[in-house]
């Protein structure tokens, strides 16, 4: 049995979420290859062979993979492939773009998100925005597999010494070209990484309260999240929404503040350890899953819960 | 040009899904049907790109039993042309789902396919991703705008730390994010006027595909539940439990 597990990384960083694709991919038995796919990505490379349980790495270091574009990486993977009975990858938007793009050249199914291994060709994975967990068995000889990174818990990022070994094969399959991004830098901890989320929903009213959240952040060093109904208000933008869609985060404390705790953003934030809910109205459904549940105003609440920690 | 739309039938995205008790699958018995919230994203964009000169033709496509019918007049309505279901029995796999778009999109040509990004029954994200890889299209997946130019379309994407644009020669792949647009409601006029647009069934055998399974479900259940929580009574004692009694600050 072995594994390829597909990096996410930034070319100079090896991204927390690879580091739960392992941990899956190691349950699954075997040697653990990671693959890093980019340009002028040796750092992330080097990262990758530290990593705790991983016995080599794959470089393909080329133009044509720079941004991860998925017309190119996915051919790439797929020629690889024919080495490996898994292939893996965190459920980064990255992996998400790419990897089924890889299980169809294979001719074979993706299990998408999975939250356990059971066995070899068994799994478990969310359904239905969480509200019902499917065990799933598949009957392909070669899998493929994207992992819900907050159902696994990090393997080390050092104490490894994997070898680094050059793939040479380019594929630029010529249809697609990156232009631009607008990536957002924040000093902030990673929302799917940090140990405190602090989320804004529609009860902020706009994005200038969002400031209301910040110096809290700053105290606990947490992240700050969102509401669909927040991000589509224009109060925040997009990456910072929890849920369904948006990120699934499982912080040791998520405070959501001014959220109703629709289906979908619970589906976002349910398995965290604690939840602190901030509402006006007692009534609202994210009070039947916090563990600690505050009927109040968010605008004289938050001030005093800065003041108070 | 002429553009693809690719619509599941699901469960209305209010229902809140349980598992049966046994076990045996999720009791979706007198559930609420409607079309995924993506594909109706996706439905608009295609209209709005026909409002704007861009498009000449809207076409749906579902693949499902007869009752997806129900899903495809609902695109009609909101300003699709013509309809195609392709007729299978139960739910088929994204992988299989995307081979049946392959045979739709190599009988109809379109310059353009827009699906959405992820139906929310199966919470899949596969399906566009795959008919990329089997038509060989360039794809922009989770788009949040679609802008066509030429013989290409830049295609604004939703990703983890932000935003990305790509440009991808026609014909390519569009999957649909929330904030692509916002749907319109379909007026009573329009309703009626769907019912008498052409809706043809086609069958995987018409489509040369192999329906396969490569997946079972074996069981399904609850997932795990919370402990009921507490109301607190103010600030003071909401730091005290979380000091104290959760230590989760310092
Ligand atoms: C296909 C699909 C996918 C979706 N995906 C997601 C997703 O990934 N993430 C997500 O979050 N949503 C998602 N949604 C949207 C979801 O259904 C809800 O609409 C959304 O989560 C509501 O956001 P909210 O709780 O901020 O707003 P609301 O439901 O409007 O709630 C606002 C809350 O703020 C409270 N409030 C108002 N003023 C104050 C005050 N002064 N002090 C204290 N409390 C106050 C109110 O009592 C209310 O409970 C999705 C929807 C669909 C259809
Ligand atoms: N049975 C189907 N019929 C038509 N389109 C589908 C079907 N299944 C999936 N799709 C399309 O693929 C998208 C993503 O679905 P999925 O890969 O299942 O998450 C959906 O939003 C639809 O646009």
């Amino acid at each position: 049995m072995s594994t390829l597990v597909l990096a996410e990384h930034d070319n100079a960083s090896l991204k927390a979420a690879t580091l739960s694709a392992v941990a899956a991919a190691s349950q699954m038995g075997g040697d653990v290859h990671v693959l890093v796919a980019g340009a002028d990505c040796s750092a992330a490379a080097e990262a990758a062979a530290a990593v705790s349980g991983v016995s080599k790495v794959l470089v393909a270091d080329n133009a044509a993979y720079e941004h991860q574009l998925a017309e190119n990486v996915s051919l790439l993977v797929a020629e690889l492939a024919a080495g490996y009975d898994n292939v893996v990858a965190a459920a980064t938007s990255a992996a998400k773009n790419t990897l089924p793009r890889v299980a169809a050249l294979l001719d074979v199914a993706q299990i998408s998100e999975i939250m356990s291994v059971e066995s070899a060709d068994t799994f478990k994975r969310p359904i239905y925005a969480g509200n019902v967990i499917a065990t799933v068995q598949s009957s392909d000889a070669k899998k493929v597999i994207t992992v819900r990174a907050t159902s696994f818990d990090a393997v080390a990022a050092e104490g490894g010494s994997a070898a680094i070994e050059a793939v040479a094969s380019v594929h630029d399959a010529g249809i697609s070209t990156f232009v631009g991004e607008e990536v957002a830098v924040s000093d902030r901890p990673e929302l799917t990484a940090a140990s405190v989320v602090i989320s804004g929903g529609r009860g902020m009213q706009n994005g200038e309260n969002f400031k209301l959240l910040d110096g809290i952040a700053d105290k606990l060093n947490a992240a700050i999240g969102a509401s669909r109904a927040a991000v589509d208000a224009g109060f925040v933008p997009n990456d910072m929404q929890v849920g369904q869609t948006g990120k699934i985060v499982a912080p040791e404390l998520y405070i959501a503040v001014g959220i109703s705790g629709a289906i979908q953003h619970l589906a976002g934030m349910k398995d965290s350890k604690v939840i602190v809910a901030i509402n006006k109205d007692e009534d609202a459904p994210i009070f039947q899953v916090a563990d600690y549940g505050l009927v109040a105003d968010l605008f004289s609440a938050l001030p005093e819960l800065e003041a108070a920690i | 040009m002429k553009v693809l739309v690719a619509v599941k039938r699901v469960v209305d995205y209010n229902v809140k899904v349980r598992a049966k008790a046994d076990g045996s699958d999720v009791d979706l018995n007198n559930v609420k049907m409607a079309i995924n919230p993506f594909c109706e994203i996706a439905v608009e964009e295609a209209v709005r790109l026909k409002e704007a000169g861009v498009a000449t033709e809207v076409v749906a496509v579902s693949v499902g039993p007869k009752a997806c019918q129900e899903q495809l007049r609902t695109a009609l309505a909101l300003g699709a042309d013509r309809a195609i279901q392709v007729e299978v029995e139960g739910s088929v796999e994204p992988l299989v789902v995307a081979k049946l778009l392959k045979g739709v999109v190599e009988k109809e040509a379109p310059q353009l396919v827009i699906l959405g990004k992820q139906s929310i029954d199966g919470d899949n994200n596969q399906t566009g991703q795959m008919l990329g890889a089997l038509t060989n299209m360039a794809q922009g997946t989770f788009a949040s705008e679609v802008k066509v130019d030429g013989d290409s379309v830049n295609v604004t994407r939703e990703i983890d730390g932000g935003l990305q644009t790509v440009k991808l020669k026609l014909p390519a792949i569009v999957t649909t994010d929330l904030r692509l647009n916002e749907p319109r409601y379909a007026s009573l006029p329009n309703i009626m006027k769907a019912k008498k647009k052409p809706l043809d069934v086609l069958t995987a055998d018409d489509l040369g595909v192999a329906i396969s399974s490569h997946v079972t479900q074996l069981r399904v259940e609850p997932p795990a539940e919370r402990q009921a929580g507490i109301k607190v009574e103010d600030v003071a004692q909401l730091v005290d439990k979380l000091k104290n009694e959760a230590k989760v600050i310092a």
